[in-house]
Parts: C-alpha cells; sequence; structure tokens
C-alpha cells in the first residue's frame, strides 16, 4: 500500500494532506443530494456488481485471507465469500419488497387517513471493518447501506493488509465510484475520517475503540450500530453427552484460530463434566487437525505479532490440559485447553480471540448463571444440555446479543435472526433485512384527507363548558377513545 | 450528590432481584399508573396550569389522554410482545428453534422535558415498564411544579425502588449521567442532546434522542386555505408555539400569502378570541429567558398580526410575520414560541430546495389537493415524521415511531416501538444434541480434493 492515509479509487489520484478524506467525502455527498443513489435499479445494479466481485474475485479473496489469517479456503468459503453471496442474493430478491412503505393501522380518529412508515436512506455511511472476518464484516454491512439507497466509505482494517489492498483496489471497480469509496489508514487516519460528518456509522471491533468511536459520532449526533465483544460463556450441563459437545465446542472455538467474536469463551461445568470433557475435547481436536495442528491445513494462524505475544502470556494461566505449543515465527498456537483457571486471571479478564479455551468449575447451574450475570453481558452465550429446561433456564436468567442452545454460533447463517450485541457487546444490529433496516431513516408519514373538518372540530379551542362535560365523562369511563 | 448514586443502585438491585420479569408485575405497575393519572388528575393540571398556563382541557387533551391510550393500548398487547418471536430457518436448521427473545435492558433513564412535562416522561416510561426495565425519571426542572408533582405521587403509587424521580438542575443532571445505565431516552435540544450522547458513550450506553428543529410548513397554491389555515393555526399556536412538531414557519408562493394571513387571523380570533391574553385555552411561555429570545426573533420583522408581549405574566400574543427574510434569526433557531414566520417560494422546487438546505427537521407538513405535490414533498426531502393536510396529530397513531433524523433525533417510541426500544431482542437458535452424525460434513479434516493455494 503505497498512499497510507489516502483514499483509493481506480482513475483518480490520491489525496494527502492535512485531510485526506474532505475531497472524497464532499464528492459522495454530493452524489447522494443528487438522488442518484434512490432508485432501486441503481442499487440493484450495485449489488449486482458486488454479487459479480464476490464471484469473479473468489480466489483473489481466498489468496487474501490466507496471506492474512492463513484460513483455509473450506472456512473462507463458508464463513465469508458465501454468507456474502447470500446476503447479496437475497438484498437482490427482497429489495422491492423492502423498500416499500409499511402501512400503519391508525386510531379512531385518523380511521381515514393513510398512515405508513417509509423507509429511507441517511445518506453516507461509514462502515470500518475488523480484521478476523475482513470479508464478511466489510461487505455483509456493505450490502445493508447500499440496498438502503446510501452512498458508502468502507474503511477496512489495516491488520489484515490483504484483504484490504482487494477492497481498496479491486472491489471499486465493480460499483460506482460517485458512490462508493475506501478510505485507508491506521487509527490516525481513522480519526481524521471520524472528524466529518457521516448519517450513519456502522463499527465492528473492540469495546475499548468503540467507545472512542460513540464519542466521535456524539459530536455530530450520528447514529451507530456497534458491533463489539466479550467474553462468551458456554455452560455445560451434566445431562449430555461429553463428546458430542466436544465436537461442537471446539469447531465453533478454534474456527478461524479462535479470532471470533461469537467464539466460546471459556466453559463453566461441573468438575466431574470437566474430567469428561478434557479427553473428550483432546479426540476432538487430534480428529480436527492432527496429531501435529502445526501441520493441519485446517488451523490458521494468529493475526499478528502483537496478538500472539497476548495470547502466548494466557498460556501460562491456569495448567495446560493438552496443547499449549507455540511458535512465534510462524504465529502458531496450538488448539489448546486450560483447566485450574482462576477468575482473577489474565485469561479471564480479556476476550480471548485466540485458540485457547479455559474450563472453570462451578458447582451448581445457579453458581454459573451468578458467575455469568456478575460479568459483563456477552456478545453471545451458550448452554449444552439433553435437558432443555436446563437450556431455557441459562437463556430466562441471563442477558447476551444471541443465544445458542446445543450448538455454537450457526444462528450467524441465518439471516431471519438479527446480529448484534446488548450492553458492553454492542448496540444495534444487521444481517438481512435489518441490515436494510438498521440503515434506514424509518419516517412516519400520515397522510390526512382536506375535507370531513368537522370530525376535528372537538380538537379546536374555545374549550369551556362543553369540554367540561367531555372531561368528565372521559375520565370517569374506563374507555378514553375520545380521539 | 451521593443520594444519585444510591438510588441508581436501588433501582439496579431492585432490576436484579427479578421481581420486574413477570408480565403480571409490569401491568399491574401501570395499572397503578393509570390510577395515578386519574385519580391526581387536578394535581397533575393544577401543575401544568402554575408551569405553563395550560387548562382542564389542554392538559387532558394535549398530554394526559394520550399517556392514558398508550396504557390501555401497551397492556392489551403486551403479552403479544413480550413473546418469543420464531423466525424463518435456513433447510440445515428445519429441525431446530429459531427464534427473537425481547429482554429488559436493566435501568432506563428517562429525560423529560418542560413543554409537555408530563406526557414526554410518562409515556415513555410506559414503554419502558413494560419492557421489564427500572426507570430512573428525571423531569425537566424548568416545569417546576411537575417536576415537583411527580416526585411525590408517583412514589404514592408506583414501586419506590423501581422507579425513582431525581429532580435537580445542571448539576444533579451532570452527576446521574455520570452514572452508568442501559438506555437513556432523552427529549430537548440538539446542544444538550450531543451532551447526553457523550456521557452515554463513556458506557457504551444506548440512546434515544428526541430533538427538535425548524419543521417546515409548505402550503401549495392548490388546496382548501379555510381548512389548512385552521388546522396550521391550531398546531402552532398549542401550549403558546411551545411543541416539538409543531409547523414552525410556513412556505408558501407570494400570491396567497395575504389569505393565508386573513385566514390564519380569522382561526385565531376564534380560537383565542380577540384578545388571546384573555384566552383560557391561551398558554403562558415558560421562563423569562424564553420569553426574551423569542421576543427578540420578532425584532425587525414584518408583523402582520400580534407582535406584542406581557413580561410579568410571560405572554406573547400569536404573532404572523411576512416576507421573511431567509437569513434572518427567525430563520436560524427554532422558534418554539407563538411566532409564525411566512417566507415566500415561487414553486414546490423551490420549497423544496430551501427544506434540504437547512437541518433534517423533527416533522414536516405539506398542505396540498393535488397529490402529485404532496408525493413530491415526501419524496425528496427527509425528515422524522410527515403529516400531509393537517399537522401534527402523525405522532398520535400508535403504530407509527415517534422519532427524529439526523439533528432532529435517533431512535423513536410510540406504542409497539417503544417496547422494542427499550427491549434487547436476543436472537436464539436451539438444537438437539442428538444426530451428530448430520452435521459432520461441516468437521475438519475438510475433504481431500480442496487443495490449498
Amino acid at each position: 500500500m503505497s498512499n497510507k492515509g489516502a483514499t483509493k479509487s481506480a482513475g483518480s489520484e490520491p489525496t494527502l494532506g492535512t485531510d485526506p478524506f474532505k475531497d472524497t467525502v464532499q464528492r459522495l455527498r454530493e452524489t447522494f443530494n443528487s438522488g442518484r443513489t434512490r432508485p432501486a435499479a441503481f442499487r440493484v445494479a450495485q449489488l449486482e456488481g458486488l454479487g459479480r466481485f464476490l464471484r469473479e474475485k473468489q480466489q483473489l479473496l481466498q489468496e487474501a485471507l490466507v496471506q492474512d489469517l492463513r484460513k483455509s479456503p473450506f472456512e473462507s468459503d463458508i464463513s465469508e465469500i458465501i454468507l456474502c453471496q447470500n446476503e447479496v442474493d437475497l438484498a437482490l430478491k427482497n429489495l422491492q419488497a423492502w423498500m416499500k412503505d409499511t402501512p400503519a393501522s391508525t386510531n379512531l380518529l385518523t380511521k381515514l387517513d393513510s398512515a405508513f412508515t417509509r423507509k429511507e436512506p441517511f445518506g453516507l455511511v461509514l462502515i470500518i471493518g475488523p480484521w478476523n472476518y475482513p470479508v464478511n464484516l466489510t461487505l455483509v454491512p456493505l450490502v445493508g447501506a447500499i440496498a438502503a439507497g446510501n452512498c458508502v466509505i468502507l474503511k477496512p482494517s489495516e491488520i489484515s493488509k490483504g484483504t484490504e489492498k482487494v477492497l481498496a483496489e479491486v472491489l471499486p471497480q465493480y460499483l460506482d465510484q460517485s458512490s462508493f469509496a475506501v478510505a485507508l489508514g491506521g487509527p490516525e487516519e481513522t480519526q481524521k475520517l471520524l472528524e466529518h460528518k457521516f448519517d450513519y456509522i456502522l463499527f465492528t471491533g473492540s469495546p475499548r475503540v468503540g467507545k472512542i468511536i460513540y464519542q466521535s459520532a456524539a459530536k455530530h449526533l450520528t447514529p451507530i450500530t456497534l458491533e463489539l465483544g466479550g467474553k462468551n460463556p458456554c455452560y455445560v450441563d451434566d445431562n449430555c453427552d461429553p463428546q458430542t459437545v466436544a465436537n461442537r465446542l471446539a469447531w465453533f472455538r478454534y474456527f478461524n484460530t479462535g479470532q471470533t467474536c461469537v467464539a466460546p469463551d471459556y466453559v463453566l461445568c461441573s468438575p466431574e463434566m470437566q474430567e469428561r470433557l478434557v479427553p473428550a475435547l483432546q479426540n476432538t481436536i487430534t480428529r480436527f487437525y492432527g496429531e501435529d495442528p502445526q501441520n493441519s491445513p485446517n488451523l490458521g494462524r494468529i493475526i499478528s505479532q502483537k496478538h500472539f505475544k497476548r495470547l502466548h502470556e494466557l498460556l501460562s494461566c491456569g495448567r495446560v490440559a493438552f496443547g499449549g505449543q507455540s511458535d512465534e515465527n510462524s504465529l502458531y498456537i496450538a488448539p489448546t485447553v486450560l483447566v485450574d483457571v482462576q477468575e482473577k486471571e489474565k485469561v479471564m479478564q480479556e476476550e480471548i480471540f485466540g485458540p485457547i479455551l479455559p474450563l472453570m468449575t462451578v458447582r451448581s447451574l445457579d453458581e454459573a448463571i451468578d458467575f455469568i450475570n456478575r460479568r459483563e453481558k456477552p456478545l453471545a452465550l451458550y448452554a449444552f444440555s439433553n435437558n432443555s429446561q436446563v437450556v431455557n433456564q441459562v437463556l430466562d436468567r441471563t442477558s447476551s446479543g444471541n443465544f445458542g442452545g446445543n450448538d455454537g454460533f450457526l444462528y450467524m447463517t441465518l439471516p431471519s435472526l438479527p446480529f448484534g450485541g446488548v450492553g458492553k457487546s454492542g448496540m444495534g444490529r444487521y444481517h438481512g433485512k435489518f441490515s436494510f433496516d438498521t440503515f434506514s431513516n424509518h419516517r412516519a408519514c400520515l397522510l390526512s384527507p382536506s375535507g370531513l373538518e368537522k370530525l376535528n372540530e372537538i380538537r379546536y379551542p374555545p374549550y369551556s363548558s362543553r369540554a367540561q362535560k367531555l372531561l368528565r365523562w372521559a375520565m370517569s369511563s374506563h374507555s378514553c377513545t375520545l380521539l | 450528590m451521593n443520594k444519585i448514586s444510591e438510588v441508581v443502585k436501588e433501582a439496579r438491585a431492585a432490576f436484579q432481584s427479578g421481581r420486574t420479569r413477570p408480565l403480571q408485575f409490569r401491568i399491574e405497575q401501570l395499572e397503578a399508573l393509570r390510577r395515578m393519572i386519574k385519580e391526581r388528575g387536578p394535581d397533575i393540571t393544577g401543575a401544568l396550569a402554575a408551569d405553563l398556563h395550560k387548562n382542564e382541557w389542554t392538559s387532558y387533551y394535549e398530554e394526559m389522554v394520550h399517556v392514558l391510550e398508550e396504557i390501555e393500548h401497551v397492556i392489551k398487547k403486551l403479552p403479544e410482545w413480550a413473546a418469543d418471536e420464531p423466525v424463518e430457518k435456513t433447510p440445515q436448521t428445519q429441525q431446530d428453534e429459531s427464534y427473537i427473545h425481547s429482554e429488559p435492558l436493566g435501568v432506563v433513564l428517562i429525560i423529560g422535558a418542560w413543554n409537555y412535562p408530563f406526557n414526554l416522561i410518562i409515556q415513555p416510561m410506559v414503554g419502558a415498564i413494560a419492557a421489564g426495565n427500572a426507570v430512573v425519571l428525571k423531569p425537566s426542572e424548568l416545569s417546576e411544579n411537575m417536576a415537583n408533582l411527580l416526585a411525590t405521587i408517583i412514589p404514592q403509587y408506583m414501586d419506590k425502588d423501581l422507579y425513582p424521580v431525581i429532580n435537580g438542575g445542571v448539576p444533579e443532571t451532570t452527576e446521574l449521567l455520570k452514572e452508568r445505565f442501559d438506555h437513556i431516552l432523552y427529549t430537548g435540544s440538539a446542544a444538550v442532546g450531543k451532551i447526553v450522547m457523550t456521557a452515554a458513550a463513556k458506557h457504551l450506553t444506548p440512546v434515544t434522542l428526541e430533538l427538535g428543529g425548524k419543521s417546515p410548513c409548505y402550503v401549495d397554491k392548490d388546496c382548501d386555505l379555510d381548512v389548512a389555515c385552521r388546522r396550521i393555526a391550531w398546531g402552532k399556536f398549542m401550549n403558546s408555539g411551545q411543541t416539538c412538531v409543531a409547523p414552525d414557519y410556513i412556505l408558501c408562493d407570494p400570491s396567497i400569502q395575504s389569505q393565508i394571513v386573513e385566514k390564519l387571523k380569522k382561526s385565531l380570533k376564534e380560537f383565542y378570541g380577540e384578545d388571546a391574553k384573555k384566552s383560557r385555552d391561551y398558554g403562558r411561555i415558560i421562563n423569562a429567558r424564553h420569553y426574551q429570545r423569542v421576543m427578540g426573533l420578532i425584532k425587525g420583522q414584518k408583523v402582520a398580526h400580534g407582535g406584542t408581549g406581557e413580561e410579568t405574566s410571560r405572554y406573547i400574543a400569536p404573532t404572523i410575520l411576512v416576507d421573511v427574510d431567509p437569513q434572518s434569526p427567525v430563520m436560524r433557531e427554532e422558534i418554539f414560541g407563538p411566532v409564525l414566520p411566512i417566507v415566500c417560494v415561487h414553486s414546490l422546487e423551490e420549497a423544496i430546495q430551501f427544506i434540504n438546505q437547512l437541518e433534517k427537521p423533527l416533522a414536516l407538513y405539506v398542505f396540498s389537493s393535488n397529490d402529485k405535490v404532496i408525493k413530491k414533498m415526501i419524496a425528496e426531502t427527509s425528515s422524522g415524521g410527515v403529516t400531509a393536510n393537517d399537522v401534527i396529530v402523525h405522532i398520535t397513531v400508535h403504530s407509527l415511531p415517534f422519532g427524529g433524523v439526523g439533528h432532529s433525533g435517533m431512535g423513536a417510541y410510540h406504542g409497539k416501538k417503544s417496547f422494542e426500544t427499550f427491549s434487547h431482542c436476543r436472537s436464539c437458535l436451539v438444537r438437539s444434541l442428538q444426530n451428530d452424525e448430520a452435521h459432520k460434513a461441516r468437521y475438519p479434516p475438510s475433504p481431500a480434493k480442496m487443495s490449498r493455494p
């Protein structure tokens, strides 16, 4: 990347200087004001362009993901590229329906009117993507923002450099460049970008940076969606088959080398279950990644030195039940299970975001629920049990962005389920129609007929004696359908 | 100051006790709220009279009845809204349960406004209670009588720990905003909205901001001017113009300006008599500062009607200004007073352009007998809400969300939207532990034929 801090679009010179984004922001705003992005046909053309990009550049994207995270093509397909394609297809199929005015029922006074909610684009949207699913977490929001008729600036993560390059250099060729741009840079450049006013911001990343984004948005009264993180608890009941649980748990924990915001972060179970779970997990991990996981094509790598060092430190928490190997040169950390972990230790204080799974023992379901509720609301929460009452109890007595019963984050593949956090794990939501709704202003409209003024008589002053009578009647009766 | 912290702590402990979870509890609290309104009606109208010169009718019609309707609507619908909502499944998840589960957020802070000091704090409260939250109320200190009344009567009818009322001015509000809440709903100005949002950002607390702006009112040549002017006069001058969704200014062709003035005057006379100061139904400005501010906006303008005021009673006559210059002070801030400027434009396009160079307003009004005009006005502008051929009433429809966009706000409430605003919608996918064979395909190692680049 030759020009850090510059915005790039094919055919225009990058502008450097104190405000590298000014021209781009202005250009996109002018485009929005011209009305270009409003017609359905325009949005369809953009979505089709995005679809073509995903199909034609599938291999390029897979290669970028290998470069960034040593992500296997299988993982790249099922958790990134295909999910994006599905979102594009869903939007294309449903756009007309989503764009339609939603009729609203009227009350007595307004019975003769036409009431509806109109979905309108906000204007200029900023999407800030993270490095762990650098294709999915930039392009799925992009689908929604475009479908809703906005102009979009995309700010991919500078940490996943391979993907950043493809998004900056190739993607714009498939989209209308007067309404779409990619902004590049690190934290400093992002700060500069945020000095501009946006009409909506969607950010995916850590709670720490989420606060910074939120504060910047406050300066312009910009509404936001923040997809953050946390420690996602996983309760494993005694009443279950440890091997099945281990399979499901391990798959979702070690997928993308654990660098998933909705991965199970730690396990809560009884000491008895722990004794059965540990060998079951070992069994699963060997089955998945072989005796020497470092040579498995199905296990990825840590994104950077910085995160490798961070995770390496966590390996000395508690006791390694198995795994624990690492290799700094290749940013490799073995799928690891830790036991005898204390709550105060680092591995239980921060979101792990790596292939390390600590098990903590509790003496009862109540203790597990108390443990969970003492902490910040997580993005995801999991409960494994053959007894549906146990699963329901965990659901009812806790809160989290999303919930998985007897499995991991498979819910991410249902576009009918909104994806979002609560409390420190985030605010707002998207996926499927929820994306379209998130990036739209829902404008309440009431069309009143000019005639039939007689019906309005009651509301005009002067209110004297007529009012007294009606007032007394209305206040004393149970019905207040005065209106 | 310590007290504020304690009160919020107690509200949180009360929430964590779990007693707001059963729907029955929430309904009982809402019924208690309803009883409070009916039994203490005279106290409520008394406070509104003291704060804003509202009378029984305007208190009831403009504030209380909407809350009563909301309570009724919410009690009826709560079981439906609170139930798990099943969602469409994918081929892989046909055997599973997938649904959206609504949960309370926790402790909600509602900061009220002084112009409808009962409605704008209690109506959101209804939704927050229905969603199962504890609710901390901070009434506006400018409407002092209502603030004191609420602090007295709410604990007499409702759960004392869950629904505390905290009063005070800027220092107390600043302290309050340092506390952590799970949602903050604020009604007021954009300037303070930014302060609230900045405070919320520190705790990653989501917010609903009901702000304001200049709500334009376009009057087409092709419309029934008698009806239009009547409706506009009603909406503009109610509560002496202190309504966030009041038509702030009129845009019209110069050829109908004087007709509009005449018809507005006619309606004003019908409503408030020759001298509005003597009318029981005409309000007063909230305080001296706002009185000065609004009177200041009239200076140097061409007054077609009214233009006078009386400082001691904070009365400002219903005022109409004509040939107003778009650059003048009255066109650069939300008026929030009984002053109606008319700005002349020569076409619908010009009106649309005019509207679009200002910040997105909370409401937008268009009067025309021509559907095409209405359609075009809506399609080419943006605002929180719209009423065509009337004013204000879109906010009385339960099924329409009430909120702003851009500088007029973010988020919305009323009816079901309130319930959603004050709830977390939790996505759930629940499977069985049986049949792991069906999932074999997803587990590594992936098939040998898929080679790594």
